[in-house]
């Protein structure tokens, strides 16, 4: 990772930005586009601050579950996938069940999450965490499972036993396995709270962004649904982006993804 | 010299039917160093996983260290082909792992551990991780852990093979001046007439198909060997003889 502002790999992404935004502007005036079809990248800014009481409060109930459902990922993807490779029955038994749970679309299940769980937090919550938990579980026991054997054979012939293998050698090893799936987790945590709030479709000062944009919809007041669209994208690039500098702080000292090659 | 380890009739069979090792006799005295020289796929690595008690033999007694899973006691050393180090830790985080595994207390383990480092000339670079080491400097971390609980056995399966000559022949110096100071027993596997001849003190060469060991030499140079031995004529004659054995047992 590069320090420096003025990196390319700032500076290009941006600058490609800035040039569509410029255009986007330019065209919605020239070809008189009303803003009920398509607003223009001002416009939208200035909903975002003239609605920015609504929005920003919308914006934390859509947070909090995207981080709860998160963290219920890391913990329950990451602790089945210690459970599943402790056994290759285990693994054989529960793994299909965790793929169809994976394969099955959210907006299918959720209404039905939404009549058991009977609790609109609790049903966001739940399915934001089946669309986010898959991808630690499952690059979380590659990791678990992909230990050089020579390690093994040398824990094993100093008598480690299968807990201090676990603890000194294949957690550690595969930890930048299970940070690949928290990055694809955290944006995934984003998408399934949004469609669960999309679905449950509820209203009152507890709704989340994605009701915003419902809401706004419905009252044709398009450059609102782009101000909101634009925080969840946002959020999603935030989400990232911490994810990615936890990534590169853990595994700097020590793994190749986090290193740079000298030349 | 009494035996530190005793194999008769060993013989090992893989769970997809090939045969490994075929009635293996070997006896390895205490303080001794033993090469155990073959060509490629004719089980030596397999024989050291027996020794170690990795593996179990399908026929046949090991009688001592490593049998019957002595290694709790730390009696024995284990240096692979590759480095085999923990990419997450400094050198000596790795070096004090036997000792970590073992309950050690930490500020203990870590001065027998940098105490290791030192003895392989690894001194100063506790805190550096593998990936800031060259693969000569990896090896030596690899034989500081091996040595660090004071093995009275440390088995060596082709440490050497991946490391250029120069670094070679220095590491096979200065594992022979470890030896010679601290008197634990080698088991060391080599492909490499040479290297062989330049450390041990006998020698074991195996054939293949199935694995078994064809004939005994003795290496009758003293010690300290040092690079005049090298190239020395009494080298090369034990090279020659060595090398002859070799050819026979490629052609059994």
């Amino acid at each position: 990772m590069s320090g420096h502002v003025f990196a390319p790999r700032v500076v290009a992404p941006l600058v490609v930005g800035m040039v569509m935004l410029v255009l986007w502007e330019v065209a919605v005036r020239l070809g008189g586009v009303p803003s009920y079809i398509l607003p223009g990248p001002i416009l939208i800014a200035q909903t975002l601050v003239a609605d920015w009481g609504t929005l920003w409060p919308s914006l934390l109930v859509t947070l909090s579950v995207t981080l709860e459902a998160l963290a219920a990922a890391v913990i329950g993807g990451g602790l089945l996938a210690v459970l599943f490779v402790q056994s290759k029955w285990i693994e054989l038994s529960f793994l299909p069940y965790a793929i169809i749970l994976q394969v099955t679309p959210i907006v299918a299940i959720a209404p039905l999450i939404i009549v058991w769980a009977n609790n609109v937090d609790l049903s966001l919550l739940i399915c934001a965490w089946i669309v986010a938990f898959f991808p630690i579980l499952s690059s979380t026991i590659l990791g678990l499972t992909s230990i050089d054997h020579n390690l093994l054979s040398l824990f094993e012939l100093y008598g480690a036993g299968r807990w201090r293998t676990l603890l000194h050698l294949r957690l550690p090893a595969s930890l930048p396995y299970f940070l690949g799936g928290l990055r694809i987790s955290g944006g995934l945590a984003l998408i399934g709270a949004v469609v669960a709030e999309f679905v449950a479709g509820t209203g009152g000062a507890e709704s989340g962004l994605a009701y915003r944009i419902l809401e706004s919809g419905y009252q044709l007041k398009v450059p609102r649904m782009f101000a909101a669209l634009a925080l969840i994208s946002a959020t999603g690039i935030a989400i990232f982006a911490v994810l990615s500098l936890v990534s590169y702080l853990l595994l700097r000292k020590w793994h190749e993804s986090a290193l740079s090659r000298e030349n | 010299m009494p035996d530190l380890v005793r194999l008769r009739g060993v013989s090992k069979v893989f769970a997809n039917g090939v045969q490994a090792l075929a009635d293996v006799s070997l006896d390895i005295r205490t303080g001794e160093f033993l090469s155990v020289l073959g060509p490629s796929g004719c089980g030596k690595s397999t024989l050291l996983r027996l020794i170690s008690g990795l593996a179990a033999p399908s026929g046949g007694t090991i009688e001592g260290a490593g049998s019957g899973r002595a290694t709790r006691d730390h009696e024995l050393g284990f240096v692979f082909q590759e480095p085999t180090l923990l990419p997450w830790a400094t050198a000596l985080a790795n070096t004090l792992l036997p000792l970590k595994l073992q309950g050690m207390a930490r500020s203990e383990s870590e001065a027998r551990a940098a105490e290791s480092l030192r003895l392989v000339g690894l001194g100063g670079f506790e805190r550096a991780y593998p990936r800031e080491l060259s693969g000569g400097m990896k090896m030596r971390v690899s034989i500081a852990r091996a040595l660090v609980t004071a093995p009275r056995l440390l088995l060596m399966d082709e440490p050497f093979a991946a490391l250029d000559e120069i670094t070679r022949h220095r590491l096979n110096a200065d594992l022979l001046a470890l030896w010679e100071r601290q008197h634990f027993t080698v088991v060391f596997v080599t492909h490499s007439v040479f290297e062989s001849v330049f450390l041990s003190q006998r020698i074991a060469v195996m054939a293949a198909r199935p694995g078994r060991v064809l004939s005994e030499l003795v290496i009758d140079a003293p010690y300290p060997r040092s690079d005049s031995f090298r190239t020395s004529a009494e080298y090369a004659g034990f090279c020659r003889q060595t090398s002859a054995r070799l050819g026979e047992a490629m052609a059994a």
